[in-house]
């Protein structure tokens, strides 16, 4: 069994139970706040091409790359207004899910 | 020629046909670490009792130079045969014949054997060992896993379904298994995915190996689609056998009894469970404290090991386990332990089971991943399923029942037939610490020592609330137990539960919460 051997602590409504915690439980995903300013990759695929430059100003919606993944162009658009303030990756580039692309202020 | 000349021409003919795809694919297939399927098929049930069935089918394709393929029984080996004197329905595929690709024939004689499963009312179990659709039959190979998936769907909770994966199941073909009620997996043999590690590569750009991505560790592990895992196909066998004893051959049936036997003395019920809610111990040692022999055969023990089930005896009766784990994640329900307990109780309910839970847990997990992973949806299949099961329903409160986990884990609110509790039973909101928090707040804050005041409160708290008694004298509880009167009470419920009947109202199907 992928569990510990030994015993740990765990809080569950108010109290602390001495217990042992299993794999899936340990490599949970660490939930963040989501910062709008930062474009991810929501699916892995290439960088096929970018249209903004760095020190542009786009407006919310607007349309900062595309993602090819799945046989599809994805249009990754900006979810806020403002400026950008880096670009990640370079066209043709191979990225994993979750990949920070550009950022914004 | 004469009769003679005609019987002997038949057994040539058997011969070569039940050497499957030949020398040199036997060999391969044995050096992959497998048997072949005839081998298994023989192994598996009593000796001398396989009898086959469509051995001379033929596949009729005529594209893509398969008009010239002699494919013999046209991969797959189809018949009836027993299994601890039951009668069952087997097919295995024949990874030897053309990597055992499923095309129409070899569909055909899958649905006909499970056909005859269904009409003859007994167990179905599929051996699957395949490379997947035969490409160059197109559209009729997906027609074929189309009529195998309606099958399994209209077999459901009418016989036991028990599916081997003994090699690659991948794509539309793993829809199979996942319909039936007990997938067995073997070490380094056993690979179900959709999706391959090649296509996942090119597509995704993430490498990952067979085994990792769907090997035989991470079905009874991680995504739960295994039931039982073994290191060997030997050993896979000798669980499907012990299963079978355990099961009905179908949903008008009991499971047949066996000769009562005391639970060994190792197992002392007084000594099991510690007094302190917080401290953990292995619950299973209390389910072998009550049942036959000490025995019990458990389900899905490597995947959410929070939550315990599987079945064993009482007095000589199958009954179905649902027990919460203290030692793993202190026993609470999430959404993985809640789904294997819901589909467990389903089967008992169909299969004339009775169901016998063992409580002691906080309450549901808490935290924003399992929130958002759906625990609503996922906790709500065990109400729904111990709400709905008519079978004998017998729950046991050994220690704490918290919260919506009280309520969820088979209480008198449910329909439970027989609910007892220890003497050191809590059935409460909350645990005292929680509950005190909460409760005496103010109290506690504006006390010259708090912690001191907090301290008290906790005690009172434990004094008029942390016991089975609230409960006993509303009625919610039957009676209060001693731990080593356990399984006189269990036995007795089950004897005086054996014409239980309770109808329902008539409806097509209930709408649970998939």
């Amino acid at each position: 069994m992928d569990c510990d051997k030994k015993y740990s602590e765990l809080y569950v409504n108010g109290e602390t139970y001495k217990t042992k915690i299993c794999r899936k439980f340990a490599e949970k995903p660490v939930w963040e706040a989501e910062d709008l300013g930062k474009i991810t990759a929501f699916i892995p695929g290439t960088i096929r091409e970018i249209m903004v430059k760095k020190g542009q100003k786009v407006e919310k919606g607007e349309v900062l790359l595309i993602l090819e993944a799945m046989k599809m162009r994805n249009r990754v658009k900006a979810q806020i207004s403002g400026k950008i303030k880096t670009i990640h990756v370079k066209s043709n580039q191979i990225v994993a899910k979750n990949t920070l692309l550009i950022e914004l202020i | 020629m004469g009769l003679k000349g005609t019987v002997g021409d038949l057994f040539k003919k058997r011969e070569k046909l039940e050497q499957g795809g030949g020398e040199k694919a036997v060999e391969k297939q044995k050096q992959m670490g497998k048997m072949t399927a005839r081998e298994r098929v023989l192994s598996l049930l009593d000796e001398g009792t396989f009898q086959e069935y469509d051995l001379f089918i033929a596949h009729d394709a005529k594209d893509f130079g398969m008009e010239k393929k002699e494919l013999p029984g046209d991969g797959v080996i189809t018949g009836t045969g027993k299994i601890a004197g039951k009668p069952i329905c087997i097919y295995a595929q024949d990874f030897t014949v053309a990597g055992g690709s499923l095309g129409y024939m070899h569909a055909k004689k899958i649905t006909k054997i499970m056909d005859h499963a269904i009409k003859m009312r007994v167990p179905l179990i599929g051996i699957n060992d395949s490379g997947g659709a035969r490409v160059q039959e197109g559209v009729n190979s997906l027609a074929g896993y189309g009529e195998i998936f309606y099958r399994n769907t209209k077999a459901s909770g009418v016989i036991p379904q028990i599916s081997v994966i003994l090699g690659p199941c991948a794509g539309g073909a793993v829809y199979s298994p996942a319909l039936t009620d007990f997938v067995f997996v073997v070490d380094n043999i056993s690979k179900m995915f959709i999706t391959g590690p090649q296509v996942i590569k090119t597509v995704l750009g993430e490498e990952i190996s067979m085994e990792e991505l769907g090997g035989a560790k991470i079905h009874s592990e991680i995504t739960g689609n295994a039931h039982f895992f073994s290191k060997s196909e030997q050993e896979c066998f000798s669980q499907i056998k012990e299963l079978v004893t355990y099961i009905p051959w179908n949903n008008t049936r009991r499971a047949l009894p066996y000769t009562p036997a005391e639970p060994k003395s190792f197992f002392d019920l007084d000594k099991i469970v510690p007094e302190d809610s917080k401290e953990p111990y292995d619950v299973r040692d209390v389910i072998r404290g009550v049942s036959d022999n000490s025995e019990f055969m458990e389900i899905q023990e490597l995947w959410a090991a929070n939550l315990v089930i599987g079945f064993g005896r009482i007095n000589g009766e199958t009954v179905g386990f649902v027990a919460n784990q203290p030692d793993v994640l202190a026993g609470v329900l999430d959404v993985d332990s809640s789904d294997k307990a819901a589909r467990f109780i389903r089967f008992c309910d169909a299969f004339n089971i009775p169901i016998i839970t063992l409580v002691d847990l906080p309450g549901y997990l808490p935290g924003i991943d399992q929130e958002y992973a759906g625990v609503i949806r996922h906790g709500a299949k065990v109400l729904y399923a111990y709400s709905e099961a008519t079978v004998p329903k017998i729950t046991v409160i050994l220690r704490k029942a918290y919260g919506g986990g009280y309520i969820a884990m088979n209480s008198r609110h449910l329909g439970a037939d027989f609910v007892f509790a220890w003497p050191n039973a809590e059935i409460a909101v909350m645990g005292p610490e929680g509950a005190a928090n909460i409760i005496f707040r103010k109290e506690i804050a504006e006390a010259s020592d708090p912690e001191k005041m907090r301290q008290q409160k906790i005690e009172e708290y434990k004094q008029k609330f942390a016991n089975p008694y609230v409960a006993a004298g509303k009625g919610y509880i039957d009676a209060v137990i001693a731990p080593n009167e356990t399984r006189k009470f269990l036995s007795h419920a089950i004897d005086v539960s054996i014409n239980k009947h309770e109808p329902k109202p008539e409806r097509k199907h209930g709408i649970p919460p998939f």
